[in-house]
């Protein structure tokens, strides 16, 4: 039996920018998506951003504030806030974009690919799953 | 907003927090078709319960005519399974299943973006349902591995045959796995984390 055939494709030159609409195609249908509906002045949070709160939840705080701050007593990632406090990731980031400007919270970033990788974090975390 | 319940508060398990030294996170994405094995693979390496996070995607209603000709739009939520391997007390190591419907996987803003790489889990009895995703890998030059997961019925391709009909370059690794093994996974892992190594130190050679 032959499996089924392939064909490699080549890295796009911009690879952020949207592909230019081409004449006669009809719009692209993933094109049509939004995320998360309306979005605000959002902070820039990953799925893996770390979030510590720095106080106690001020008594002004809202419910949905309080219950993120509380989560955050120690660091969490967006993505697991998002998952406890059961609401979508682009809520949460509205939500934690408020506690950010207030500065009840504090985000550590998370470490992306970069053009040349950093080889002593592709160490520690070769390191680390040794160890699993 | 609803919260589930407000006396049961949501968080973690005591075993599930991270210690207050954590400092940073990388995120690897396992990407493949439905049934492959993706969840598995998250939960069999994670330390913690595997835990999902959603997305709302609104899909607005352009060129379709309604009623009224008011915008009409649709909402579809996107579900995601990921775990955590804690690697120093320092950093932490985030892995992300993606979700069911492809055309989703790369509208999630910064999935793929900034993670270290992806694992391709493939099912040879279902080769092609990985094709579109690779092709999207490699058009924004996020790094992958393939990993084969190893079901009883399915066809055994010699690795020669399968880099061939995947039409991948030498240096990609191809490795079967047992993802219901944690062992098994974390050696895909392993093989993705050396992949990226090599790729790091060919980079500073040139
Ligand atoms: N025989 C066998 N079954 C597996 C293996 N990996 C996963 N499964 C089973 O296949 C089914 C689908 O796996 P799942 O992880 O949910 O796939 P996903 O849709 O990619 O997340 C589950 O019932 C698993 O128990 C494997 O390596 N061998
Ligand atoms: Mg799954």
């Amino acid at each position: 039996m032959t499996p089924p055939q392939r064909q490699r494709r080549q890295p796009k030159q911009q690879p952020l920018a949207p592909p230019p609409a081409k004449e006669g195609e009809g719009p692209n249908p993933e094109r049509l998506y939004v995320i998360g509906g309306e979005a605000g002045d959002r902070a820039a949070l990953d799925l893996v951003t770390l979030i510590v709160a720095r106080a106690d939840p001020a008594p002004c705080a809202t419910p949905e504030q309080e219950a993120l701050i509380r989560l955050c007593a120690g660091p969490l990632s967006v993505a697991e806030l998002s998952a406890y406090l059961d609401l979508p990731f682009s809520m949460v980031t509205v939500l934690l974009t408020e506690l950010l400007t207030e500065r009840l919270v504090q985000a550590r970033a998370p470490i992306v690919r970069q053009e040349i990788p950093d080889r002593n974090l592709l160490e520690a975390v070769m390191h680390g799953l040794q160890r699993l | 907003m609803d919260f589930k319940g407000s006396d049961t508060l949501p968080g973690p398990r005591t075993e599930d927090r991270l210690p207050h030294t954590a400092q940073a996170a990388v995120k690897i994405v396992i990407v493949g078709g439905f049934g492959v094995g993706k969840t598995t693979m998250v939960g069999s390496v994670s330390e913690i319960r595997p835990l999902t996070t959603e997305e709302t995607m609104t899909q607005a209603g352009v060129g379709v005519d309604d009623n009224y000709g008011s915008e009409t739009k649709t909402a579809t939520t996107v579900a995601m399974d990921f775990g955590r391997i804690s690697i120093t007390e320092q950093l932490v190591l985030y892995l992300f299943g993606t979700p069911g419907q492809e055309r989703f996987w790369f509208l999630w803003n910064g999935l793929f973006e900034g993670a270290l790489g992806a694992v391709v889990l493939v099912d040879t009895r279902r080769l092609e349902v990985s094709f579109d995703v690779m092709g999207r890998l490699e058009e924004r030059g996020v790094p992958f591995v393939v990993a084969v997961n190893t079901f009883p019925d399915a066809p055994h391709y010699p690795v020669a045959e399968l880099r061939t009909a995947l039409d991948l370059p030498e240096d990609i690794p191809i490795v079967e796995c047992d993802v219901r093994r944690r062992a098994s996974s974390r050696d895909v892992l392993m093989t993705l984390m050396r992949f990226l190594h090599s790729l790091a130190m060919s980079g500073a050679l040139t």
